[in-house]
């Protein structure tokens, strides 16, 4: 068996991103650099709660003046549902099925470009309302964390998209299956960062 | 690609170990680059030492021994202890467990690169506009207000360097957790692997606070950003804290490895099984849980309050629980065994009195009242530098004589290392024993001179005397180093004669694939079980001899690492200069490129066929 | 390494089986999405019908901690065997994450 092995649905293994070493090695490392980004994404959550509505004396912002909600909401629904469309992209691809997969994933793309359009046109409000990057430390540290966030879903973007054009006319093989399936996970992630960043940040905020 | 080893010419060389994904050869790198930065380091102490030998000395500025301190600090935490450490990470703990790479090959090289490209950028300051002057620490406050570009340069290079070690260290959990050979279950690992792993899980969890904190302070020097500034409702403290959630862990990720070496060195020289080998492996994993747990007892002095002081305190004294074990388990490895007093066993034995010290001073440290009265004096340098200088460096230059056969195939001259070792070892407690005393006289740490009249001149005399006897037993090494390379003496393997573990088990020169068949692995000390049992090969193996998978070599991780140290200067100097930006999104682009071009290629690897393995096993006999 | 692996085959009746399977896991996966969404909405609604902030913030936090591990456990398959060191560094990573945030809102020195 080698990576350029055929597989037919029958012939083709229950976790393929596991077959190999190097999708072994891949799949166990990419779930430790998660747990290292749990303790990134801890700090800057830290950091945003200890910096929350601080700012110069006299400062207008706060959570509670600043977010919207509705837009947070659709923005929340479309991540979630992207998330579900990468199972849908992985459950095909354990049927061996590359077209059903490599659609469900352009799907997610597309959710993730419209989640991160939302994302700048939200920053971009922003701006204009004054509260800038370098505002105050609440908006440093509010732009910061959501922000890294945001470059998170771009890279993952990124990625997908590189993986979806590199392998449209080459189908499966244990070599890029492990690829996949990290960047599934990844994508995972971003949606269990995101589901702190709207309850912490902004249902959170709204409250006080 | 034909497996066998031909004459190269040097620039054929030179573009190996720039392409090299062998964790053999990425050891030889780090032990050379830590090795220059050790260097560095040392002049820079040399020079530190100098301007304290005597009362109201002007050999340097005020503002230059600022600079001194800072990166002398920073270059041997984070450019030379730690990479040298790597060092032999890489080149040991593989073949200790019977792999034949590491599980990311390519990242392995991509960590290296980055941490040298983050080393030279730091040093690089030294010749732009001057070095970073707020202290290894480079506390918010202070950091904030330095001028010049120094602190800009102390950012940007560990955070570079720290990706390098970030990934190292993911890069050695998933081989230890995925690459052990059959048979070698957890608790049959060799102790250095045991530590790599526990150091490893270590970096895992304290980089990342690390890099945050990095980045707040680059954006508030660089990005008009406001984490740290008061006046804009930032917290100085939050610096802090996020400085020493990595750093406590990283005197662990330190310390754990030496321990490890000197297991190893006990359990060989003794030649009898390391004593009580689980409590030791319990007592590395309880030392790495509580590493976590006590990072605020660097900030007593900040105002926490009575019950965090408490807590941390506590916590603080617990960890001597688990260094005790180890202590005695090393005492009693050593009782009733048949020592060989070796270069490497000197260094063990000095370690134990040497680190014993350190660890007694760390707990009259870790009552916060008595903390009080030493916080910022010398009697903390004389702490640390008794646990680092005394636990890990020793275990370092032990390691470097320990290991030289393994990785060079030669031996160094016991004399000569002999002659190192009571140098450096008499240098060592006269420089910093004394410190002790001037930290309790009233001396602060990081003042650059002080008066005749305050009676201290002949204490830091006596201290820079100790520190000229560590130069002359570094330089030995140097010149040791340099003869065992000229005279180039083939050794074979386990030249030490006592080797238990299957590292010494391999046939030197140790093929790029290192195991023709992947070892079986019958208990701990595997080799030392098969030389009992008479077996001459020292291995017994766990499958047939066919073709090994190799991956290629690739100088995409030197030009990705490339790529972020042009990057940084486009940072450092935003908003100062026009091509600032430009040359920071060229730097970006050149990263991402590559990240780009490595994932579109692909790449398999070869296979080594086993015609060529049976060929290259006659060469080498 | 990667070679001796070996290509097995599946028959019909084992492949019509796990098909089956894996459908039906689908299935689930798709309950625990409309799960994820409803706890959203509780969540938003909660907070928009404006109770107090005592009772809101905990159950928010609840609903978050509940909808992650279903993330965790059902779409990255954390449930599957194969995940112990998996589980075992990210929750190390989570217990250390929850320690800087209680550090955070405690000992940052604010007055």
């Amino acid at each position: 068996m080698d990576f350029n092995t055929k597989y037919t649905p029958q012939s083709w293994p229950d976790h393929p991103e596991q077959v190999t070493l190097e999708g072994k090695n891949k799949f166990l490392g990419f779930w430790l650099f998660l747990a290292g980004e749990t303790v990134l994404f801890s700090s800057l959550f830290a950091t945003y709660l200890a910096l929350k509505n601080k700012g110069p004396s006299g400062m207008e912002f706060s959570t509670q003046t600043l977010f919207e909600l509705p837009l947070v909401f659709v923005m929340t629904m479309i991540l979630l549902t992207s998330s579900l469309t990468s199972v849908y992209a992985m459950y095909h691809m354990k049927n061996h099925n590359f077209k059903g997969m490599q659609t469900w994933l352009a799907i997610t793309v597309i959710l993730g470009i419209a989640f991160l359009c939302l994302e700048i046109y939200e920053f971009n409000h922003y701006v204009h309302l004054g509260f800038t990057y370098g505002q105050s430390a609440f908006s440093t540290a509010f732009f910061t964390l959501v922000g890294t966030h945001g470059l998170h879903v771009a890279i993952g973007l990124g990625w997908i998209i590189l993986l979806l054009i590199r392998n449209a006319k080459r189908g499966f093989s244990l070599y890029n299956a492990p690829k996949y399936y990290t960047a599934s996970l990844y994508w995972h992630f971003i949606d269990v960062v995101w589901v702190f960043i709207f309850t912490v940040v902004y249902l959170m905020g709204v409250v006080g | 690609m034909s497996s066998i080893a031909k004459k190269k010419g040097f620039g054929a060389s030179l573009w190996d170990y720039l392409t090299t994904v062998d964790h053999k050869k990425i050891a030889i790198l780090y032990l050379a680059a830590g090795g220059l930065f050790f260097v560095i380091g040392g002049i820079e102490a040399m020079l530190i030492r100098i301007q304290l030998a005597k009362p109201d000395n002007d050999f340097v500025s005020a503002g230059l021994f600022n600079e001194i301190i800072t990166m002398h600090g920073t270059t041997m935490i984070f450019l030379a202890a730690m990479p040298l450490l790597f060092a032999f990470m890489n080149a040991v703990m593989p073949l200790q467990i019977g792999a034949r790479d590491v599980a990311f090959p390519f990242l392995n090289a991509l960590g290296f690169w980055l941490f040298l490209f983050g080393g030279l950028f730091l040093n690089l300051s030294w010749f732009m506009g001057g070095a970073p002057d707020a202290g290894w620490t480079s506390y918010a406050s202070l950091s904030l207000a330095s001028e010049g570009h120094g602190v800009d340069f102390y950012a940007l290079g560990l955070q570079v360097s720290g990706a390098g070690t970030y990934i190292a260290g993911i890069n050695f959990l998933v081989t230890i957790i995925n690459m052990r050979a059959p048979g070698m279950t957890y608790m049959r690992m060799p102790l250095f692997t045991w530590t790599t792993f526990v150091a490893s899980a270590l970096i895992l969890f304290a980089f990342p606070p690390l890099t945050v904190g990095l980045f707040f302070l680059i954006f508030d020097r660089m990005f008009g950003g406001n984490f740290f500034d008061h006046t804009m409702g930032g917290n100085t403290i939050i610096w802090e804290h996020l400085f020493w959630i990595f750093g406590h862990p990283e005197v662990y990720i330190l310390i754990l490895p030496a321990f490890g070496i000197f297991s190893e060195i006990f359990s060989l020289f003794s030649r009898k099984r390391l004593f009580g080998y689980s409590s030791m492996v319990f007592a590395t994993v309880l030392i790495g849980f509580l590493g976590f747990m006590v990072w605020a007892h660097h900030m007593f002095t900040v105002g926490l309050g009575p019950t965090a002081n408490a807590i941390f305190s506590v916590a603080t004294m617990a960890i001597a629980v688990p260094t005790g074990m180890k202590i005695f388990n090393w005492l009693l490895t050593i009782w009733g065994g048949s020592i060989k007093v070796t270069v490497p066993m000197l260094y063990a034995l000095g370690f134990i009195p040497s680190f014993v010290a350190g660890g007694v001073t760390g707990i009259m440290q870790a009552a916060a009242p008595l903390d009080y009265q030493l916080h910022d004096s010398y009697f903390i340098v004389a702490h640390f530098h008794y646990v680092i200088v005394g636990g890990v460096v020793l275990a370092i230059l032990a390691a470097v004589h320990l290991y030289w056969p393994l990785m060079f195939n030669q031996m160094l001259s016991e004399k000569l290392g002999k002659w190192t070792f009571w140098f450096f070892f008499i240098g060592f407690h006269c420089t910093f024993f004394i410190q002790h005393f001037l930290g309790l006289m009233g001396m602060p740490r990081r003042v650059f001179t002080f008066g005749a009249d305050q009676g201290w001149d002949t204490f830091n005399l006596i201290s820079s005397l100790g520190a000229i006897l560590m130069a002359i037993g570094v330089i030995i090494l140097v010149v040791n180093v340099i003869i065992t390379i000229v005279k180039n003496e083939k050794v074979g393997n386990d030249p030490w004669g006592d080797g238990r573990t299957l590292e010494w088990a391999i046939p030197q020169p140790i093929p790029f694939y290192n195991f023709k068949q992947t070892p079986l692995v019958r208990g701990l000390d595997t080799f030392w079980i098969e030389k009992q049992e008479g077996n001459k090969e020292g291995m017994t193996y766990a499958e047939p001899l066919s073709d090994i998978h190799m991956p290629n070599g690739s100088i995409i991780p030197l030009v990705m690492s490339f790529g972020l140290f042009v990057a940084s200067f486009g940072a450092l100097y935003n908003g100062e200069k026009d091509w600032a930006i430009p040359v920071l999104v060229l730097g970006l682009a050149i990263t991402f490129a590559s990240m780009a071009i490595r994932s579109i290629k692909d790449d398999h690897g070869f296979h080594v066929h086993k015609e060529d393995i049976l060929k290259n096993e006659g060469g080498n006999k | 390494m990667s070679h001796d692996a070996h290509v097995y085959s599946k028959s019909q009746t084992e492949y019509e089986y796990t098909r089956r399977v894996r459908r039906e896991a689908m299935r689930g996966q798709v309950t625990t999405f409309a799960i994820m969404i409803f706890l959203t909405l509780i969540a938003f609604s909660a907070v928009a019908a404006g109770f107090s902030e005592y009772f809101i913030v905990p159950i928010l936090l609840l609903l978050a901690a509940i909808q992650v591990v279903l993330q965790l456990y059902y779409f990255m398959h954390m449930s599957e065997k194969n995940h112990g060191m998996a589980a075992f560094f990210l929750y190390s990573g989570a217990i250390l994450g929850f320690t800087l945030f209680l550090t955070f809102l405690t000992i940052v020195w604010w007055n």
